[in-house]
């Protein structure tokens, strides 16, 4: 479904991020994206939904090619991809409610949305997707009123409303604990196998990625150095994608049961 | 609040809370501003003739910025300006020396009650009175010419920065002033090492601001003769001599440019 | 802040010989100048007002002492046209100066290169030059009246709350807008979701805060004839009736505190 060829971008500066990327996501599928800090994640996330204009190569979702859009068809491409930050990035002066209806901002005019009148089929799946994360209660708190967890859920209600093939997942747990971080990764991963969709989920939390996903691709200094299920991980693996370290304790750890949240 | 149930809100509106949330409140606030606006604005007396008839000259006004005359007037406006300049360096170089202790002394933090309290006064007294007004004031005590402009500027300087500084140094971090008294520091040595590196580079932003102020004010001073380049811009505006006005706001647009960048120069090095 | 190698021992100095060189001709320099200025201002006072000033002083005090309390009745108009003029000319600057402030902002103008200096240049030839010389422009272009002192305010304010407005805007977090921009939302919708939540605070703080200082402004802004209490002001110096002129002044000051009251007490309300 997605599939990048050659993907490539280099900053003004000088720095390649990316060197000729060639990755392909099929329907459905779930994968991390693991790597050391600047190996180029974030840009590659980035240059997927061009919050980030890369600078040669081709980004093809359902065989359309997104780096040649103009502005326009490039809105409604980037509809198919919901994406999910690092911080959360919920505009925190407006309420739960409000972030979660951004979502649809791509489908409703400007005025309907100025005037906060969204179409009720939109307001209903957003009453939906908020009871389903647990926040309905919420619904009308502002969003800097909310913890980590909370803003984190909002973030992907806000993503989910989009009804996207794709989802683009951006350090999801960067700023959460360690327990909230598992919540919210099984949230994730949970939502994209009851609707069916794929996603590319950054991480820099090996373990955590083990846990919770079919296929891992690492990167390092903008290239791809393993491609494979996280069994496959094995402490060379981690040493060729992060450095020398010692790596034993962090494999072990992915049997580490989940009994924690099930007080949830 | 977990009553609330999915199946209730589903096919309900959503409605944006109001940031005002008592109804009576807002619409009588809603209320009050649009009477307030619509008898401000019916009792406002618009000639609409003169204003039509004006038209022409301030089209005269805006080309004569394409043309400014700096020539016919030339040495009216280069003794004005060289006035104005004048005040301003003096005005500054006091204003800021005198507010220093009065900055101190205004903050609560580190000043004894009583002193607190003139000196919180001086800066009241200081910043309620318009510099229109103190100059006019002046002018009538001293007599017209740059000394009353100057000890305006120089008392509105001192309104100005004393505040700020006060409030400065009512912010900064109690702990790194702690460290150097208990090492039996002076009050003296306590300000110079404890306090004056927390609140210095503020303070010459701030003063680097106030200078480019008093020089703006040093240029309405004249209308009110307390010397400066007002008085040359007020005849030109009294003899429909728009290219020679339009020189002088050049030249006071250009300087106020130029102590702008200057002071974005300066503060990027103290910081 | 070097350590000095002297035969052998090490000498610690805030500076090197250089620098505090350099550091005494900038004080030396300073004062110069300092001294220069003071002369020059010192020259064009005629000393002998300046010695009688304690006695003009005390006539003066003594002329306008009781103030003229029933003279408040005619006040009450102009003390209404100077509101009308402080918060018409805040609302229409506001109008003009957002725009502005959008074109000036690097992260929202749309082109770096042309529209943003042109903005820029807007925002400081409209603060450089003080409402009062604004009001003479106006008056010798539209004639005298409220209107052109409403007209003077607003002018003079594009520029203040225009630069306050686009620094806000340069500093929001950018993450929240590109989270908005993610979601295929059009242009205008990222302003109004991603942006503009984040800068109203600072938007209602500059509004509350520049009405303040208008009051100020428009209780003078009858000096040069346009309109609100500094008309009577004027009226009353020229024939020098101070009782009225004090009666003026504690009037004005009254408005002043109460104004700062007001917009301190919204701006809480607000952050």
């Amino acid at each position: 479904m997605l599939q990048l060829k050659k993907l490539t971008k280099t900053y003004k500066t000088g720095d390649q991020a990316l060197k000729a990327i060639d990755l392909e996501v099929p329907k459905g599928q779930v994968l991390a994206l693991i790597g050391p800090s600047g190996a180029g994640k974030s840009t590659m996330i980035r240059c997927i939904n061009r919050l980030v204009e890369p600078s040669s190569g081709e980004v093809l979702l359902d065989g359309v090619d997104l780096a040649r859009l103009g502005s326009g068809a490039l809105r409604k491409a980037r509809r198919e991809m919901g994406m999910i930050f690092q911080e959360y990035a919920l505009v925190e002066r407006l309420t739960v409610m409000e972030n979660v209806l951004s979502g649809r901002l791509g489908f409703v005019g400007f005025w309907r949305s100025f005037l906060r009148k969204y179409p009720q089929p939109d307001v209903d799946e957003a009453f939906r997707l908020l009871d389903r994360v647990g926040l309905l209660h919420m619904a009308d708190k502002r969003a800097d009123e909310l913890s980590g967890g909370q803003r984190q859920r909002v973030g992907i209600c806000r993503a989910l409303i989009q009804n996207p093939k794709l989802l683009l997942v951006d350090e999801p747990t960067a700023s959460l604990d360690p327990k909230t971080s598992r919540q919210i990764m099984r949230l994730i991963t949970e939502l994209c196998r009851e609707r069916g969709l794929a996603a590319i989920i950054n991480i820099h939390d090996v373990a955590l990625a083990q846990m919770f996903v079919p296929r891992v691709v690492g990167l390092r200094f903008g290239e791809i150095v393993f491609d494979g299920p996280p069994t496959g991980l094995t402490s060379e693996k981690l040493t060729e994608i992060y450095g020398e370290e010692d790596w034993e304790a962090t494999i072990e750890k992915v049997d580490d049961s989940d009994d924690i949240e099930a007080a949830e | 609040m977990s009553e609330m149930r999915l199946e209730d809100k589903l096919g309900t509106a959503w409605r944006k809370p109001h940031f005002i949330k008592n109804p009576t409140l807002r619409l009588g606030l809603i209320a009050g501003f649009i009477a307030y606006m619509i008898a401000a604005v019916l009792t406002i007396e618009v000639d609409w003739g003169r204003v039509y008839e004006g038209l022409d000259r301030g089209a005269a006004f805006v080309l004569a910025f394409t043309s400014p005359d700096f020539v016919s007037r030339a040495s009216d406006i280069w003794e004005g300006l060289f006035e104005s300049i004048v005040m301003t360096v003096a005005a500054s170089v006091v204003g800021i020396a005198i507010s220093i202790p009065i900055g101190l002394g205004a903050a609560r933090n580190i000043a004894p009650l009583p002193v607190y309290v003139v000196c919180r006064g001086i800066v009241a007294i200081s910043r309620a009175l318009q510099e229109i007004i103190v100059a006019i004031l002046l002018v009538a005590i001293f007599g017209f010419g740059p000394l009353a402009g100057f000890l305006t500027l120089s008392f509105a300087t001192i309104g100005f920065l004393s505040k700020l500084l006060a409030e400065d140094i009512e912010a900064m971090d109690r702990v790194q002033a702690e460290a150097i008294k208990a090492s039996g520091a002076r009050w003296t040595q306590w300000i110079n090492y404890g306090v004056q590196p927390q609140v210095m580079p503020r303070l010459v932003g701030l003063s680097m601001y106030r200078i480019d102020i008093n020089f703006r004010e040093s240029a309405i001073l004249g209308l009110v003769g307390a010397g400066g380049i007002g008085a040359t811009l007020n005849t030109a505006f009294d003899r429909y001599e728009y290219d020679t006005a339009a020189a002088i706001l050049l030249l006071i647009i250009g300087i106020v440019m130029a102590l702008e960048y200057l002071s974005g120069v300066i503060r990027a090095r103290v910081q | 802040m070097p350590v000095l190698d002297q035969n052998g021992t090490q000498v610690w100095r805030r500076r090197t010989g250089r620098e505090s060189l350099a550091r005494w001709f900038g004080w030396l320099l300073g004062v110069a100048i300092f001294v220069y200025c003071w002369q020059i201002i010192s020259d064009a006072t005629t000393w002998f007002f300046v010695w009688d000033a304690p006695r003009i002083a005390n006539d003066i005090w003594t002329r306008a002492t009781p103030p003229r309390w029933e003279y408040i009745t005619q006040l009450g108009r102009p003390i209404w046209d100077t509101l009308n003029i402080a918060t018409l000319g805040t609302l229409i600057s506001l109008c003009l100066a957002v725009p502005v402030a959008f074109l000036a902002a690097r992260n929202t103008t749309p082109s770096a290169l042309f529209i943003r200096p042109i903005a820029l240049l807007i925002i400081v030839s409209t603060r450089s030059i003080n409402s009062l010389i604004w009001a003479l422009l106006l008056i010798a272009i539209i004639g005298p009246g409220v209107f052109a002192g409403v007209v003077a305010i607003a002018i003079r304010s594009i520029g203040f709350c225009a630069k306050l407005l686009y620094e806000a805007i340069e500093e929001i977090d950018q993450t929240q807008v590109e989270a908005i921009t993610a979601t295929g939302a059009s242009r205008w919708q990222v302003m109004a979701y991603g942006i503009v939540p984040q800068i109203l605070p600072a938007f209602a703080g500059i509004a509350v805060f520049r009405w303040d200082i208008n009051i100020r402004e428009s209780t003078v802004l009858g000096l040069v004839g346009a309109g609100g209490i500094g008309l009577q002001l004027s009226a009353s110096l020229n024939v020098l009736a101070w009782p009225q002129v004090s009666l003026i002044l504690i009037v004005i000051l009254f408005a002043v505190v109460i104004s700062e009251w007001v917009s301190a007490k919204v701006r809480g309300a607000i952050i």
